[in-house]
C-alpha cells in the first residue's frame, strides 16, 4: 500500500489529477456554504459579462442567474452522478463478469451473450431512451448511465478471472475444498482488482460526460443545476454571451481530464511492470 | 561502423582469448537484496572452448551474459571492470557499436525458444533477417543460406522448415532454429543462456551434442550458462562457479568437477541427486490407498467453423495402484500426460472414462458438497512456488483456509498451522507475512504445510522440486521423505527428472504419449530397463560420465 502511494505520487499527471479532483470534491462539499443562495435565483441583470462585478466573477446567464453559483452546484451533481453510477455499473459488471469467467461453459456463454446484447445497442441512444421512459430525475440518470456502462466492466473482469482461475493458487483452493463463492471472493477478485480500479476511474469521467450530454439535451433532473444543462441553456446565445457556455464547459473539461490523469496514474502505480521506462 | 568491425576481426585473430572479462562489477538499483549483481568477476572465453558458468538462481550468471551482449537492464549499471573483445572494451561501446557486433561477432541463444522467436514470422525469414540487419548478401542468397543453416543444425526437411512458423515446430526444433539464427553470421563468440533448461532430457542431449559439434567445427568460444551440473559434465571445457555474484571457483572442468576446492562447489556437487536409487523395502503387501483404473482423457481444441478439431490424448487406459506408505513416481517428458494424470486424480479436470478410488470412495462419481468433503483426503503440492500461493493472503490464512472450510475452529486451525510451520522448518512468525517475503524453497515449504493442514492420506506432488535450485531441492526432497514416514503418507510424485525420481520413489511409472509404458520398482527400473523408451530416457540423463567415474 505504501509503495502504491509512492508510485502514484511520483507520477506528475496522476498527482495533478488527484489535486484537481480533491479541489473539485471540496467545492462540491463546501461550495454551497459560500454560495447559500439557490443557483436558480435571478441575482442581476441578464447577460452580465464576467469580471465586471466583484460579487459575480463569472457573470450571469440569460435569466440573470449567477454562473459561478451554477458551476459550484453543478459540481455536486456531476461528481455525484459520476461516482454513484460508476459504483452501480461495477455492482452489475463485476458479478456478471466473475461468474462468466469462473464457471465458463453454458453459464459463461449465456452471461456474455447477455452482455453483448447491451453492447450492440448504441449506449447514448439507450441512455436517452431510458431517461425519457423513467422520467428525468437524478435517480433515473444514474440508472441509465449504470446500465449503459457495465458491459466493459463485465468483459474486463471475465478476462481477468479466466486467466486467474487457472493459477495454481486457485487450484490449490479448489483442492483444499473451498466453496466456489469463497474462491471467487477471496482468491480471484482481489487479484483482479487493479485493472478494474483503473477502468472505474475512467468510467467516472465518462459518466460525467454522459450526464452532461443528457442535461444538454434537456434530459437532466429539472430540479438540479448541472454543467451540461448550463451549456445547453447558453448554447443559443453563445455569440452574444460566450461565458454562459464556456465556463461550465471548462469545468467539465477539467474534471474529466483530472479523472483521466488519475486513471493513468493508477495504471502506472498498480501495474508497475507496464511502466513506460521498462523494457 | 565498418572500421570497428575490421578492428574487431584483427583483434580476435591475435590470440586465442576472444573475450576477457576483468573485475566486472554490476551495481543493482538501491533497495535490492544485495548491492552488486556481479561483484569483481573475471574470466576469459577462449576460441574453440566451452566455458560453463554455473550457479544457483540469483547468482548473477545471467547478468554476466547480458553484460557481454550489451543487454543489461537500464537499472543495472556497470560500475567497474572491463569486457575486452577484439581490442575494444564492450562496456564503453555505444549503441551503434553494438549494432555492428551483436549477432555478427557475438550471438546469443536464449532459454525459451518460443518467446525468443517471433511467432508471426516464418523461420527462414527470421534467419534471413540476420543478414538483412547487417546488410549482407542478396535476398536470394539469404534464403539459400537459411536452408543450409537449418540443414547444419539438423532440422528435418530444411526446405520445408524455412517456411514453418515457430509454433509448427517442436521445442527442440525451435531451439535448433534459434541456434541456426545465432550461427548465421559465423560469430566468434556464442552466449547460451540456459538453452536446454526448457527442453526434455532426450532433446536436451541432442541439443548439447549439436552445440558441442558446431562449436568444434567453427572454432567458436562458447559461454554456456546453466544451473545443471549434469549438463556441465557433458559439455564444459572450463567451469566458473558463481555464488552471490562472486566467482568462488574456476578452472578446467575435470578439476572442478572431480576435485572441487571451494566448499560451495562441493555442496552443490553433493546436492546433485544420484541416478542409483537407494534400496527400499517393498510395500506391495500393504493395503491399497489409491486405485486408478482405466483412466482416459482426450483434450479437444479448435473445432470452430473454419478449423478442424484437434485432439490430444493425455491419458490412455492409465491404471495403477498406490500402496499405503509408498511413493509412486510418474516420470515422462513434457506432453506425456503426467500432469494431466495428477489433475485427473485430484479431480481438477474430469476424466472421459475410468475411475479413481480412494479406499471405498469413487472420487470420479461424487459431486458438490460430498466431493468437497472428500477432497481433504488427497492433497497436492504444486510445481511453481511463486504461482501456487495467493500473493494477497497472509501465510497463516493460506494454511488455515482449508481446515476452516472443513469445519475446524479458527483458533484450533491456527494452532495447527503453527505446528505445521515448525514441521516444515519455518518460523511461526511466518503466519503474519505475505508469500512474496519468502524465497522459492520457503514458499514450497508453505505449500507443503498447506497440503498437510488437512491431514491427507495421499500427497500428490506435481514437479514439486523442479523450480528449485539443487541445494534447496535436496532439502525439500528430504523434508517430503521425512514427513511421509512420520505421518504415514502415501505419495504420487510427478517429475521429469530421473535423478530426483531415483532418490524418492519406491516404484516408478514411465509415461509416454498418455500411456504408462513401464511400471516397476525403482531399483529394477534403473538397473534393467525393459521398454526401449525407458532406456532412451535413462541414456539421455546428463552428467552420467562423472557419476560412473566417481562410482
Amino acid at each position: 500500500m505504501r509503495q502504491f502511494w509512492r508510485l502514484m505520487l511520483r507520477n506528475p499527471g496522476g498527482l495533478i489529477g488527484l489535486v484537481i479532483l480533491t479541489i473539485a470534491i471540496a467545492i462540491a462539499v463546501f461550495g454551497p456554504l459560500l454560495f447559500p443562495t439557490s443557483p436558480w435565483r435571478m441575482v442581476q441583470r441578464p447577460f452580465l459579462p464576467p469580471f465586471t462585478l466583484s460579487g459575480l466573477p463569472l457573470g450571469t446567464d440569460a435569466l440573470g442567474r449567477d454562473v459561478m453559483a451554477g458551476i459550484i452546484y453543478g459540481a455536486r451533481v456531476s461528481l455525484l452522478v459520476g461516482l454513484v453510477s460508476t459504483l452501480a455499473a461495477l455492482a452489475i459488471g463485476v458479478p456478471v463478469g466473475a461468474a462468466a469467467g469462473y464457471f465458463g461453459g453454458r453459464i459463461g456463454d449465456a452471461l456474455m451473450r447477455f452482455t453483448e446484447f447491451f453492447q450492440t445497442v448504441p449506449s447514448f441512444a439507450l441512455a436517452i431512451v431510458l431517461v425519457a421512459v423513467l422520467q428525468p430525475s437524478i435517480v433515473s440518470i444514474v440508472i441509465a448511465i449504470a446500465i449503459v456502462s457495465w458491459p466493459p466492466v463485465a468483459r474486463l473482469v471475465r478476462g481477468e478471472v479466466l486467466s486467474l482461475r487457472t493459477r495454481e493458487y486457485v487450484q490449490a483452493a479448489i483442492v483444499t475444498g473451498q466453496t466456489n463463492s469463497w474462491i471467487i471472493w477471496r482468491e480471484i477478485l482481489p487479484n483482479a482488482l487493479s485493472p478494474v480500479i483503473v477502468l472505474a476511474s475512467l468510467m467516472v469521467a465518462t459518466a460525467i460526460l454522459l450526464e452532461s450530454s443528457l442535461s444538454f439535451l434537456g434530459l437532466g433532473d429539472p430540479n438540479l443545476m448541472s454543467w451540461g444543462y448550463m451549456v445547453g441553456a447558453g448554447r443559443t446565445v453563445i455569440r452574444q454571451a460566450w461565458w454562459i457556455t464556456v465556463f461550465p464547459g471548462i469545468a467539465i473539461l477539467i474534471s474529466v481530464l483530472a479523472l483521466n490523469l488519475i486513471g493513468e496514474g493508477l495504471n502506472d502505480a498498480l501495474n508497475p511492470r507496464l511502466g513506460k521506462n521498462g523494457r | 561502423m565498418r572500421s570497428t568491425r575490421a578492428l574487431a576481426r584483427t583483434g580476435a585473430s591475435m590470440s586465442d582469448t576472444s573475450v576477457s572479462i576483468k573485475d566486472l562489477k554490476l551495481a543493482l538499483p538501491p533497495g535490492s537484496d544485495r548491492a552488486y549483481a556481479v561483484d569483481g568477476v573475471s574470466f576469459d572465453l577462449t576460441a574453440g572452448k566451452i566455458l560453463c558458468v554455473v550457479g544457483e538462481s540469483g547468482s548473477g550468471k545471467s547478468m554476466c551474459a547480458h553484460a557481454l551482449m550489451g543487454l543489461l537492464p537500464d537499472t543495472v549499471i556497470a560500475e567497474a571492470g572491463e569486457i575486452s573483445f577484439g581490442g575494444q572494451d564492450l562496456l564503453k561501446l555505444d549503441e551503434d557499436g553494438w549494432l555492428g557486433l551483436r549477432g555478427h561477432r557475438i550471438a546469443m541463444v536464449f532459454q525459451e525458444p518460443m518467446t525468443a522467436l517471433n511467432p508471426l514470422m516464418r523461420i527462414g525469414d527470421q534467419i534471413a533477417e540476420m543478414f538483412e540487419a547487417h546488410g549482407l548478401l542478396t535476398p536470394k542468397e539469404r534464403k539459400q543460406k537459411a536452408v543450409s543453416l537449418l540443414r547444419e543444425v539438423g532440422l528435418p526437411d530444411p526446405e520445408r522448415s524455412v517456411r514453418a512458423y515457430p509454433h509448427q515446430l517442436s521445442g527442440g526444433q525451435r531451439q535448433r532454429a534459434m541456434i541456426a539464427m545465432a550461427l548465421a553470421l559465423e560469430p566468434a563468440v556464442l552466449v547460451a543462456d540456459e538453452p536446454t533448461t526448457a527442453l526434455d532430457v532426450t532433446t536436451q542431449a541432442q541439443i548439447l551434442r549439436l552445440i558441442r559439434d558446431l562449436q568444434r567445427s567453427r572454432n567458436m568460444a562458447v559461454m554456456f550458462i546453466t544451473h545443471d551440473f549434469g549438463v556441465v559434465t557433458d559439455i564444459a571445457d572450463r567451469v566458473v562457479v558463481l555464488q552471490h555474484g562472486k566467482v568462488v571457483e574456476q578452472g578446467v572442468a575435470d578439476d572442478v568437477l572431480s576435485r572441487p576446492q571451494h566448499p560451495y562447489t562441493r555442496a552443490l556437487l553433493a546436492a546433485v541427486p544420484k541416478l542409483q536409487p537407494p534400496s527400499r523395502a517393498s510395500r506391495l503387501d500393504r493395503p491399497k490407498v489409491v486405485e486408478v483404473v482405466g483412466l482416459e482423457k482426450t483434450y479437444v481444441s479448435g473445432g470452430g467453423w473454419f478449423q478442424p478439431t484437434r485432439s490430444v490424448q493425455a491419458a490412455k487406459e492409465v491404471s495403477f495402484d498406490i500402496f499405503q506408505g509408498e511413493t509412486l513416481g510418474l516420470v515422462g517428458e513434457s506432453g506425456s500426460g503426467k500432469s494431466s494424470i495428477a489433475r485427473l486424480i485430484m479431480r481438477l479436470i474430469e476424466p472421459d472414462r475410468g475411475t479413481v478410488r480412494l479406499g471405498e470412495t469413487d472420487l470420479t462419481r461424487i459431486h458438490g458438497k460430498t466431493l468437497r468433503e472428500q477432497r481433504k483426503r488427497i492433497q497436492m503440492v504444486f510445481q511453481d512456488p511463486f504461482a501456487s500461493l495467493n500473493p494477497r493472503r497472509k501465510v497463516g490464512n493460506i494454511i488455515t483456509d482449508g481446515p476452516i472450510a472443513h469445519g475446524t475452529e479458527p483458533a484450533a486451525a491456527r494452532a495447527r498451522a503453527h505446528e505445521l510451520l515448525g514441521l516444515v522448518g519455518l518460523n511461526a512468525s511466518a503466519m503474519e507475512r505475505y508469500p512474496h517475503e519468502f524465497s522459492g524453497g520457503q514458499r514450497q515449504r508453505i505449500g507443503i504445510a498447506r497440503a498437510l493442514a488437512l491431514d491427507p492420506e495421499i500427497l500428490v506432488a506435481d514437479e514439486a522440486v523442479s523450480a528449485l535450485d539443487v541445494s534447496v531441492q535436496a532439502q525439500v526432497l528430504n523434508l517430503l521423505e521425512d514427513l511421509k514416514t512420520r505421518l504415514g503418507l502415501s505419495m504420487l510424485f510427478i517429475t521429469h527428472d530421473l535423478r530426483v525420481a531415483a532418490q524418492i520413489c519406491d516404484r516408478i511409472a514411465v509415461m509416454q504419449r498418455g500411456s504408462i509404458v513401464e511400471l516397476r520398482p525403482a531399483a529394477a527400473l534403473f538397473s534393467a530397463p525393459e521398454h526401449p523408451y525407458t532406456r532412451e530416457l535413462l541414456a539421455a540423463v546428463p552428467g552420467q560420465i562423472s557419476s560412473s567415474k566417481a562410482a
